[in-house]
């Protein structure tokens, strides 16, 4: 299989607002349009890879994600995931996909309680197989934008010890020279990013979509999701 | 009859919200405060007459919307429960 043979389809809530960021980057990467499927809908076209993006899906009431992860489509996604399908939550994403139980843990108030909006340095971590991790470097450094109210990883200790003996986290903030300091938000064990237990779904706060190209500050990003998108196609 | 639904974080779920307000309320001359932790309360309506049945239904809600159990607790009250 090719790259533009690749069938994405991203979630659109209402709130929704990297719906496009993460069509226009993907098609970048594959020169093929990813659907965009409104979250009314029942069904979900068969695809490759399923994007809940970013955004305040339904204003962020209740809680980030609550609603958005009980509405109709995402018992279809749910029903992806169940078959082994591979799901990518960013931001809100994984906020939406904590709510569904399709990755553990919570994600609560940022523990300085500002909004963070900058640049954060990630160390990539040895993780079981998946897609999300294989063709990268472990301990390899990536730089990409966050911008939340709500990253604060959270996990029973019992809970965050399976995740690191099961090789569960994707991603942790780390420190930088440039950037300073690494933990943006309080997030345990500085988890930035987590996969689910048959690495086939991950979510993660920070935003690869606004790191495609130099004009962005820089194409993390684009390498990231490259990488991910070949693994899906080998 | 009305459901009354109260959210409330776990033990040792940080809530940097209370923080804040026990410190204001500190500044403010209440120093007795030595931790402050914000819920919710969740207001219901609900076409139901049967006291047991509302309160189970409404688990149900809490369960499966209203509260996220990995971080939250939550309780029941029957408003109109003699």
């Amino acid at each position: 299989m090719t790259l533009s043979a690749l069938r994405v389809a991203i979630i659109v809530f209402p709130g929704s607002n990297c719906d496009r960021d993460i069509m226009v980057a993907i098609e970048q990467l594959t020169s093929r349009r990813p659907a965009l499927v409104w979250h009314k809908e029942a069904s979900l076209e068969a695809a490759d890879l399923v994007i809940i993006p970013g955004g305040f899906s339904f204003g962020d009431y209740l809680r980030c994600g609550a609603l958005a992860g009980r509405s109709p489509i995402m018992n279809a996604v749910l029903d992806h995931a169940a078959r082994g399908g591979a799901v990518m939550g960013i931001c809100n994403g994984f906020q939406v996909l904590t709510e569904t139980g399709m990755v553990p843990g919570v994600l609560i108030r940022n523990a300085e309680l500002k909004f963070a909006c900058r640049n954060v340095r990630l160390q990539v971590c040895k993780t079981l197989a998946s897609p999300f991790t294989s063709k990268l470097a472990i301990n390899k450094n990536l730089t990409l934008p966050i911008a939340h109210n709500e990253g604060n990883y959270f996990a029973e200790p019992g809970e965050l010890d399976q995740l690191e003996g099961e090789g569960q986290i994707a991603f942790r903030y780390t420190d930088s020279s440039i950037i300073g300091k690494a933990n943006p938000n309080g997030a345990a064990r500085d988890i930035a990013g987590v996969i689910s237990r048959n690495g086939r779904v991950i979510g993660m706060m920070p935003h690869p979509e606004r790191a495609m190209s130099d004009l962005h500050g820089g194409s993390d990003g684009a390498y990231f999701l490259l990488k991910s998108l070949e693994a899906l196609v080998s | 009859m009305q459901a009354i639904v109260n959210i409330v974080l776990k033990d040792g779920v940080l809530d940097p919200q209370g923080r804040a307000i026990s410190h204001s309320l500190n500044d403010l001359g209440f120093s007795e405060v030595s931790d402050v932790r914000v819920g919710k309360q969740i207001l219901l309506e609900i076409d139901e007459n049967d006291p047991a049945r509302l309160r189970q239904r409404v688990a149900r809600m809490c369960e499966t919307l209203l509260a996220n159990t990995v971080i939250e607790n939550y309780s029941i009250v029957v408003a109109d429960e003699k």
